[in-house]
């Protein structure tokens, strides 16, 4: 009946890694490795005194929130960190990489070890073709000529599943899909058969459906190459399903390393467990009988106009359906899950609820009237009744106001009688309700960490005493253990003022614990719908399978 | 905003443009740059009292007499004749310095259009006791000249670019923030009004009219705001699309306040880093004119006509050498400040060092309480 025991079982039975191939010796030693930026006060080290080793051929996965120093140890393993200090020493084969010449140290990166990044888009040149760049590696350390390195370079894109590699080969990154860019950047990396790997995060910016499928290659290759891939991830679901040992990290130390399995059974040091116990709870209450419906969207439609290709684009446009023909009621109290990768209309939809979109068809009913045909007035109050939290806590509050600014500005709009400090009052008062406290009254958003910038986001929505808030993505930008706290600040709103979300999310975890009901959306139609746990539990629709089956991997 | 949180105790911390400005200053050169600018400037609109042909006081025959404000006729000083009172005459100044009686000349005592009749020097004269940069070819103090003319072609670049910015903001951030047709059609116009022949249009205006002051700022404004509008342009459109202005949008705010308060604030930063090179590049643009005598009348103290003249005797070189190091030093000091203010602007710049001046961070996590 409940879902989520079911799904913890089958995590525990992902829990076990499968067996490597052959670890061998030690291949790379990190030893007491520490990384400073700047000189004398300013100083800052970003990595303490690390130490850790890869043996040859094995899995390893560096694990930590944002600001632990991961992918500074990374970077700082190939030479790559930029106006830094070293102290310590990195052997690999029988060579101190920190005091290693920068021409041995060229020879080195890209042959012996190669990095994978994050972000496909901005790690590829965007003025080559793919193909060129692989080449390039290839003629750089191999010393082969164009044709061969051609050759050997569309066998790479072909072995790292792209299909159609030889057209690809001339295909520039813009022209390639988020999964293609990364399998591209794969090849690039595997093209001088490294002896080591570094993974910077390699499926973060992916959907999570693509994200398995980089991990199985990832894994697939590792075996075949017989290297040793280090991954640096935040997720610990990946580090349960991909590494054979793992290491933990917070504010640039090393606080826990061992076997996977055993970390993740008996966790030694408090912040293992901390972050391992961050998966999101479920503190949903049921609804009140007969709560009343606040929201209610039927047939909702958003069309885009399309530029049409070729020539018959000067006389006309396309019409692209973003959001077909989706229905829902909110209730007073509920929460709806919109569950969906991207691309699936799911922001679209929020937009065009809160009439920041205009619609193409359908009619959307908020405590019981429209936004078409209301007036101005009435305009403003249904903005102040259903409010908006967006995913990225650093775009979503202006950089030139102040937080009492930020958080004030709403009421000054809606209740333009009140007095300076009545006012001020508020903002206090809401401020509080997020868990900051008066002396953020006068600072700047960009003083504050991601989850505080989501609470200040939070504080200004709800001093306008809202009943639906549309919280998009509102935890996916934050760590683990932030995105528990703001979560968990969430559920207890929603228990004090009986609020309504409509919580978009990729994350099937984060939905499970937030929602009543849950929607999944594949481009832009609705494709199951119903109580979070039978569609969870039972999902009919095959794209909720397949998702679902992606989630055990990619979500945390 | 500063004394009330102080009232209050709360602590408030440095706004961007604070921090812009902290940032500024440690460009040494851009700053002690805008200290002398300001300085010279300040110095040059008190340009009627350092530099004028008439006293500022006269103690005559126990009465004041305060010329630099009011005209009195030469018999006033028993002089012979009811014309004004000459006070480079010999004789003038002769009756009011002795017999108990003074007067407080100004540092320079020549005004921009005073012509010495009692000059000993052919014009156009050197540098000497009396000229201390010399005349032109008309027997005007070069010195008064530069300074009045320095103050003209200040005046005339800030009225430049505050009308360029004027327009050029507004016109940028309408079209940037509106986007779509009116974007579209708008670019096309001023496509097509940029391709105009600017320097023709001045030469026939000047033919038409009355060259003046007014007509040079209003003719040159015609064009000077489109380089502009692009930028802010650029700006509004960036940040149109931002979640924050998004989340105002969704407070109920109506267009004209999402514009004012939240995205002309943070757009402003290419109009603010460009100030200085537009300023000195409306000088330049007078200068040349002036230079062309397509510029304004020729009474106004001008430093393209003072170039003009220093090409037409070249033998007089005190006139073109000071007049350049006048144009090299004020063009010099913009571009050093326009420098200065990139860099204040430049968030990548050196955060390190400001960190110790700004506020610490709130620690990071939750405060008590936040957690369920």
């Amino acid at each position: 009946m409940n879902v989520v025991p079911k799904l913890r079982e089958a995590e525990a039975m992902l829990a076990d890694p499968p067996p490597s191939p052959s670890t061998g010796g030690t291949l790379i030693c990190v030893d007491k490795l520490s990384v400073t930026f700047g000189h004398g006060d300013d100083a800052t080290r970003a990595v303490r005194e690390v130490s850790f080793d890869l043996r040859a051929g094995e899995r390893y996965a560096l694990v930590g929130e944002s600001g632990s120093g991961k992918t500074v140890t990374a970077l700082a393993m190939l030479r790559l960190v930029e106006d830094a200090h070293y102290d310590g020493a990195i052997r690999f084969q029988d060579r101190n990489l920190l005091d290693v010449s920068d021409r041995e140290m060229r020879a080195i990166r890209g042959a012996e070890i190669a990095m994978i990044f994050q972000e496909p888009m901005t790690a590829l040149n965007p003025l080559y073709t793919i193909g060129n760049q692989i080449v390039e590696t290839l003629a750089l350390h191999e010393g082969l000529d164009r044709r061969a390195a051609r050759e050997r370079a569309i066998a790479l894109l072909e072995r790292t599943g792209i299909s159609d590699a030889a057209h690809r080969f001339d295909s520039f990154p813009h022209q390639l899909s988020g999964g293609q860019r990364q399998r591209a950047m794969i090849a690039m990396a595997l093209a001088c058969r490294p002896k080591l790997l570094l993974a910077d995060e390699p499926t973060t910016a992916l959907d999570v459906t693509i994200r398995a499928q980089i991990m199985d290659l990832l894994r697939d290759l590792q075996t075949e190459f017989g290297m040793a891939v280090m991954l640096i991830t935040h997720d610990l679901n990946l580090v349960r399903s991909f590494a054979q040992r793992v290491g933990v990290m917070e504010k640039g130390v090393m606080v826990e390393t061992g076997d996977t399995a055993q970390v993740f059974a008996s966790p030694q040091h408090p912040y293992t467990r901390k972050l391992i116990d961050s998966r999101p709870r479920r503190e949903v209450l049921p609804l009140v009988p007969l709560a009343p419906t606040l929201l209610e969207a039927r047939g909702l439609c958003v069309n885009y106009a399309r530029k049409r290709k070729g020539i018959s684009g000067w006389f006309g446009k396309d019409q692209f359906a973003a959001v077909k023909d989706v229905d829902f009621q909110l209730r007073e109290g509920e929460t709806i899950g919109i569950v969906g990768e991207s691309g699936s209309g799911k922001t679209t939809l929020a937009h065009a609820v809160l009439a920041l979109q205009r619609k193409s068809a359908g009619t959307i009913h908020f405590l019981g009237s429209s936004f078409d045909g209301a007036t101005r007035k009435d305009r403003c109050e249904m903005r102040s009744r259903m409010q908006v939290v967006f995913q990225d806590p650093f775009g979503s509050l202006s950089p030139r106001m102040t937080i009492e600014q930020i958080v004030g500005e709403g009421l000054g709009l809606h209740q333009p009688g009140l007095s300076r400090d009545a006012m001020r009052q508020q903002v206090i008062e809401a401020l509080r309700e997020v868990g900051l406290d008066r002396t953020a009254l006068g600072r700047y958003p960009h003083e504050f960490s991601g989850g505080q910038r989501q609470r200040i986001a939070i504080a200004r929505v709800l001093i306008l005493k809202p009943q639906v808030l549309v919280l998009d993505e509102p935890t996916s930008a934050l760590d683990v253990s932030i995105q528990q706290q703001v979560l968990g600040l969430l559920s207890q709103l929603q228990h004090k003022y009986n609020l309504s979300y409509l919580f978009i999310s990729h994350d099937l975890a984060v939905i499970r614990a937030m929602a009543h009901r849950v929607i999944v959306m594949k481009a832009g139609e609705v494709v199951e719908a119903g109580e979070t746990e039978s569609v969870l539990g039972a999902p009919q629709h095959p794209y909720t399978r397949k998702l679902m089956a992606a989630a055990q991997v990619g979500a945390a | 905003m500063k004394s009330l949180s102080q009232a209050t105790g709360l602590p408030h911390s440095l706004s961007p443009r604070q921090r812009a400005w902290q940032r500024f200053r440690r460009n040494r050169l851009g700053y002690w740059s805008l200290i002398l600018f300001v300085a010279i400037f300040v110095l040059s609109l008190c340009a009627e009292v350092l530099s004028s042909n008439r006293p500022l006081v006269v103690r005559y025959k126990d009465e004041w007499y305060f010329p630099i404000v009011k005209v009195y006729p030469e018999t006033t000083f028993d002089g012979d004749f009811a014309t004004p009172a000459d006070y480079l005459d010999p004789y003038i100044r002769d009756r009011i310095t002795s017999n108990g009686n003074f007067a407080v000349f100004p540092l320079n005592r020549y005004s921009y259009d005073s012509l010495n009749y009692f000059a000993k020097e052919p014009n156009p004269a050197p540098p000497s006791a009396e000229n201390w940069l010399g005349t032109d070819d008309r027997g005007r103090d070069i010195l008064a000249r530069l300074l009045y003319g320095f103050r003209v072609s200040v005046l005339f670049g800030m009225a430049l670019t505050v009308l360029g910015v004027l327009i050029g903001t507004l016109t940028g951030a309408l079209m940037g923030f509106f986007g779509g047709r009116f974007d579209l059609f708008s670019q096309r116009a001023i496509e097509i009004w940029s391709s105009m022949p600017e320097l023709y249009l001045l030469i026939i205006f000047a033919s038409i009219f009355e060259p003046s002051l007014a007509l040079l700022i209003i003719l040159l404004s015609l064009f000077g705001w489109m380089g502009l509008s692009d930028y802010v342009r650029a700006e509004f459109y960036r940040n149109r699309s931002l979640d924050y202005v998004k989340a105002a949008r969704a407070l109920g705010l109506s267009n004209v306040q999402i514009m004012w308060r939240h995205i002309l604030p943070n757009s402003l930063t290419p109009v603010i880093t460009f100030l200085p090179f537009r300023m000195s590049a409306a000088i330049l643009a007078l200068t040349s004119l002036d230079f062309l005598g397509l510029g304004v009348p020729p009474t106004t103290p001008s430093l393209g006509e003072l170039l003009a003249q220093g090409k037409g005797n070249l033998d007089a070189w005190w006139i073109s050498l000071s007049t350049f190091a006048v144009l090299v030093v004020t063009l010099l000091l913009l571009t050093f400040m326009g420098d200065a203010l990139r860099d204040a602007f430049d968030t990548r710049l050196g955060l390190a060092a400001l960190r110790g001046r700004v506020a610490p961070k709130v620690p990071a996590g939750a405060p008590a309480g936040a957690t369920p």
